[in-house]
């Protein structure tokens, strides 16, 4: 069963998931990938955005169409702004959404701040794509599909990938079927 | 001696672009509901599911595939009885250019590695040309992924090292790869030749129809083998655990110097946009 879970997140909400949980998000998200990260993180102290409780995923969608809100908008890969998740942490973020495992440290680090990380598949971005009902650049335009974008999204299907007690979908799944 | 415009190479190059894009190749389609029967875990199969979902998505409804429409690897076997009215390489970066501005596809190139300002027409593209026999053009447009191509590895073996070490390298790059490169994957790999040669091999072997053993039966085997242990790694569709870690492992050789063994691990995502014309 999906649980259907509306923007913004609060700590009970975060507190209540479970890693492995399917989860439908309805409201506001802000894209970033690794450029608006370095940026955003040169400029935490005065930041483009109010990040207090927001969720950011990790995506650079296609441009849209004529008539169209969005072009395909699915995950990035989320390691690569591990170098760059504390500051938004520190800012108040309180999820993320990408696809793959986090780093050691990043992990410990949600734990300790009480963060949510979602995964959403990687490559259906058309899929996701029907979810999202409005975007609109809210920062740095000059960088293109690295722009921010504010999405309004409308059950979003994501996965929760690692919850605040520390569990991590990716060891234990890959666990459950390695075979020696 | 054939003639061919160049308008004419650009013209397809841009539609291939957009075909690639919007239209998963019936081969991967094939493949992935071959790997939905396979799958055991709940996560793997629900992954599975979506992505053929995606795909039909995309092509009805016009969504690219992913939002990573890639970089955009053009290889041309330009027969030798052919003449091209005008710049071949230049009617390839035009066609590059309008196939990702005109088919609504993300600009994923930057100028310079430093600077990283983007060139907003996905060019250039990267062009692979080779002269053949004939009076035909062969052309061969892949959009791959930033993701899958950065876990992809290159190492130098001893020329005595054994099959046994090279899978290892293998097992150990999709290993580490994990979630990274979209899994259920496709695995390109190239033994022989030289630094570079073995690069162009094993991104060569992932043109391959997904699938397809190689001609050579000790290399099929190895494919095969090598399969089986990638499979066995658990790391399943997007790394949630699962049995279908690759769809498809192709290897090509090509001799070497006696000092030489080295090779390459080129790892493609599941969407696998591969698409090819002859004119």
């Amino acid at each position: 069963m999906e649980k259907k879970i509306d923007l913004p997140l609060d700590k009970k909400t975060v507190a209540s998931l479970r890693s492995g949980d399917k989860v439908l998000l309805t409201g506001t998200i802000y894209t970033a990938r690794d450029a608006a990260h370095k940026r955003l993180v040169a400029e935490i102290k005065k930041p483009p955005l109010n990040l207090k409780d927001q969720v950011i995923y990790y995506c650079g969608p296609t441009p849209a169409m004529p008539g169209r809100v969005i072009g395909s908008a699915g995950p990035t890969t989320s390691v690569r702004m591990d170098g760059f998740t504390a500051p938004l942490i520190k800012a108040g973020v309180l999820g993320f959404i990408g696809k793959g495992k986090r780093s050691e440290e990043i992990r410990a680090l949600m734990k300790k701040n009480k963060i949510i990380y979602f995964v959403a598949t990687g490559g259906a971005g058309a899929l996701l794509a029907k979810h999202i009902r409005s975007a609109r650049v809210v920062a740095y335009p000059d960088l293109g599909p690295e722009a921010i974008y504010e999405l309004k999204v409308v059950d979003l299907p994501v996965i929760v990938a690692n919850d605040i007690k520390g569990k991590d979908i990716f060891e234990e799944g890959v666990r459950k079927y390695r075979k020696k | 001696m054939r003639e061919i415009e160049a308008k004419k190479i650009s013209n397809t190059i841009k539609d291939l672009c957009i075909q690639a894009n919007y239209e998963l190749s019936e081969d991967v389609l094939k493949a992935l509901k071959g790997a939905l029967k396979q799958e055991r875990s709940a996560n793997g199969k629900e992954v599975i599911n979506q992505l053929i979902n995606n795909a039909e998505i995309a092509k009805k409804e016009r969504y690219p595939i992913c939002q990573d429409t890639g970089l955009a690897i053009v290889f041309i076997e330009l027969g030798q009885d052919v003449h091209i009215n005008g710049d071949l390489i230049k009617a390839v970066q035009e066609g590059v250019a309008k196939g990702y501005t005109e088919g609504y596809l993300r600009r994923s190139v930057v100028g310079h590695p430093f600077n990283r300002k983007n060139t907003n027409d996905n060019t250039p593209a990267v062009i692979h040309t080779e002269i053949v026999p004939g009076d035909k053009i062969k052309i061969t447009f892949m959009a791959k992924g930033g993701g899958c191509e950065n876990v992809s590895r290159y190492q130098m073996f001893k020329p005595t090292a054994s099959k046994e070490e090279i899978e290892k390298f293998a097992l150990e790059t999709v290993d580490q790869a994990g979630a990274a490169p979209c899994p259920p994957i496709i695995i390109g790999i190239g033994i022989g030749g030289n630094l570079e040669k073995s690069g162009l091999l094993a991104k060569k072997a992932l043109l391959r129809e997904v699938g397809k053993p190689s001609n050579d039966k000790d290399t099929a085997n190895m494919e095969k083998e090598l399969l089986i242990k990638i499979n066995k790694l658990g790391i399943g569709p997007e790394g949630l655990g699962g049995v279908v870690t690759a769809l498809a492992v192709h290897i090509d050789t090509a001799p070497c110097h006696i000092a030489s063994l080295p090779v390459t691990v080129n790892i493609d995502c599941h969407a696998h946009r591969v698409k090819e014309v002859t004119l």
